[in-house]
């Protein structure tokens, strides 16, 4: 549907190609794509952030995360969690488990879990969700600022991120820009990070340009420089250095799969939901322990040593 | 606010985070983690030519509220606008995981959290946007126990990935001089032009993102004069309340309040208010 040089449409193009081309779900702005599909042989929900050129809100056209998406974006995933959602343990009033219910005993606090989620989160019974990310930035503009678009993408966060210790495995495959509050609301909170292997795949908290501008540099200087500092780099080569990606895959057509690097994607897929299964964890240590990362981990060290003193 | 008022109160916006944490934490309670003598300074920061600071900006305070266990997290707004980087964003994610640790082996620790940023430090990018993902996976995960109450005094406000950390707080408190957005306006004004977004505008931004608008809208829990009285007794009381279901999943709510809302006009501050404010809270 694109070519290869191209990022404008990778999201809903891998989108199509893991689901089977599955109808997307009713009821969602078309921005949201949502579609249910097997994953591994497990059901499986596919969440994507396309572009809607003719979306009512005109900074929110080229597939950026604005008002209407980070809202939408928590309904697919909480509704996830509604229809798995353990019987003994009903939610109340659409938020999580309210420790004030009788069945408090049943919550969190009192297992001893390590956060681990709930008591089936290692049984394979909650369906995984998968986050699928081509996300040039959030919308920037008056009336997501007006409209408290910090507060939409909060509850998209939250909602992947309460998927996650509920014990659904949550995986976000970057398969183009992966972009600053944009990732933050869709993706980041996942178990695991996957990133095609790809040039047209950035991981950043500002745009170039806008980068640029900020500090006071040319494109040119700030890519030279970028590239000396791990963190501050565009490229998916540099920020896998970081230890935040559990994998990168190379493919042969990132911008429109074929169907072999559809099967190399499910492959990892699978393997990525046998990793999060053999977890006992639902927290983001995974994440910790890159080569440049060190201080993340120290600081936890310091903070462990002196918590309790 | 009378002369004498005026003249004895303590303003709350001129103290800097260390002493913040000191005036929110019950009296002789306050100790620092991870503080300046703990060698955890920026390893990004010097080969760019900036001075890092022993603390990196963030002040990690245990102590107690009210009796009860807390952590307090202060961001220093005087120090690189506040911005987070990998250290100070990996005092504040560690210190909200062991809270929440905490509660896991029955010590009810809460926690506030004093936003005073503009979000991702961009000299350590990608690691100040992975330490704000990890703040945001730690409030989730503290919430389900204890509140996490956020607090936003001003002067910098609140912006970035962090307003969208104050978003997940159970509760948020604000001053008039509070601000919070996700972006700031000279970044919006240079994305989509002054006509969308005049920067130097000040009371344009104030009306669509001031403490006193935020507050009128729903968006924020408790508008307070810049008082360290009022501040500490307001968080006391927020942090001594139950969990109640977070303005996070409140998405339904807000998709159908926002579908009265005509996109072809830009909104007034007033447009917003009528329709958030209401039977909301």
């Amino acid at each position: 549907m694109t070519q290869d040089n191209s990022t404008t449409g990778r999201g809903e193009a891998w989108l199509a190609a893991l689901s089977g081309n599955a109808p997307r779900l009713p009821g969602y702005p078309p921005s949201v794509q949502v579609a249910d599909a097997a994953i591994a042989g497990r059901a499986a929900r596919l969440i994507a952030v396309v572009p809607d050129p003719a979306s009512p809100f005109p900074r929110a056209r080229n597939g950026e995360v604005g008002l209407l998406e980070g809202w939408s974006l928590a309904r697919a995933v909480q509704e996830v969690i509604a229809l798995d959602e353990n019987p003994r343990r009903p939610r109340e009033s659409g938020g999580p488990a309210s420790l004030t219910s009788p069945e408090k005993s049943l919550g969190p606090r009192l297992r001893g879990d390590d956060g681990r989620g709930d008591d089936n989160s290692r049984t394979g019974a909650k369906r995984p969700i998968v986050a699928i990310v081509d996300t040039p930035s959030q919308a920037y503009g008056r009336r997501e600022e007006a409209f408290g678009i910090h507060q939409a993408l909060a509850s998209a966060a939250a909602a992947y991120a309460e998927a996650r210790l509920a014990g659904h495995p949550v995986i976000a495959l970057l398969v183009g820009k992966a972009m600053s509050g944009a990732f933050l609301a869709h993706g980041y909170q996942a178990n695991r990070l996957v990133a095609l292997a790809d040039p047209g795949v950035q991981v950043h908290a500002m745009g170039k340009e806008a980068a640029a501008r900020i500090t006071m540099r040319s494109v040119e200087d700030l890519e030279a420089f970028a590239a000396t500092v791990p963190p501050m780099a565009y490229d998916i080569g540099n920020y896998a250095t970081l230890g935040l990606l559990w994998r990168t895959v190379p493919v042969a057509h990132p911008a429109a799969p074929d169907a072999a690097d559809l099967a190399t994607i499910q492959r990892t897929l699978a393997d990525a939901l046998a990793d999060i299964d053999a977890d006992p964890h639902r927290d983001l240590r995974s994440r910790l322990g890159g080569e440049n990362r060190g201080a993340s981990q120290r600081v936890r060290d310091v903070l462990a040593q002196q918590w309790d003193a | 606010m009378n002369q004498t008022a005026l003249l004895s109160r303590e303003s709350f916006v001129e103290l800097g985070a260390r002493a913040r944490a000191h005036a929110l934490l019950d009296a002789g309670t306050f100790r620092e983690l991870a503080g300046p003598f703990d060698g955890l300074t920026s390893p990004w920061l010097v080969r760019q030519g900036v001075v890092p600071q022993g603390d990196d900006g963030v002040i990690v305070a245990r102590g107690k509220i009210g009796g009860q266990p807390a952590v307090v997290l202060a961001i220093e707004g005087a120090f690189q606008g506040g911005s987070l980087g990998e250290v100070g964003g990996a005092k504040i994610a560690g210190a909200l995981e062991r809270a929440a640790d905490d509660n896991r082996r029955g010590i009810p620790t809460r926690a506030v959290i004093l936003f005073e940023t503009g979000g991702v430090r961009l000299q350590e990018a990608n690691l100040g946007l992975a330490a704000i993902a990890e703040i945001h996976a730690a409030i989730v995960d503290l919430r389900r126990y204890q509140p996490v109450v956020g607090v936003i005094a001003g002067t910098v406000g609140c912006f970035g990935g962090m307003s969208i950390a104050a978003g997940l707080c159970t509760s948020l408190v604000v001053t008039r001089e509070a601000r919070l957005g996700l972006n700031g306006p000279a970044v919006i004004e240079q994305e989509a032009g002054i006509a969308e977004y005049d920067s130097r505008d000040r009371p344009f931004i104030w009306s669509f993102t001031g403490g006193e608008q935020r507050f009128a809208t729903g968006l924020a829990d408790r508008f307070v004069e810049d008082d360290c009285n009022i501040i500490r007794d307001t968080v006391a009381a927020l942090v001594a309340q139950p969990p109640a279901t977070p303005r996070s999943n409140q998405y339904d709510d807000y998709l159908r309040r926002l579908a009265g809302y005509d996109t072809g006009a830009q909104p007034e501050p007033a447009t917003v208010r009528r329709l958030y404010a209401g039977d909301q809270q």
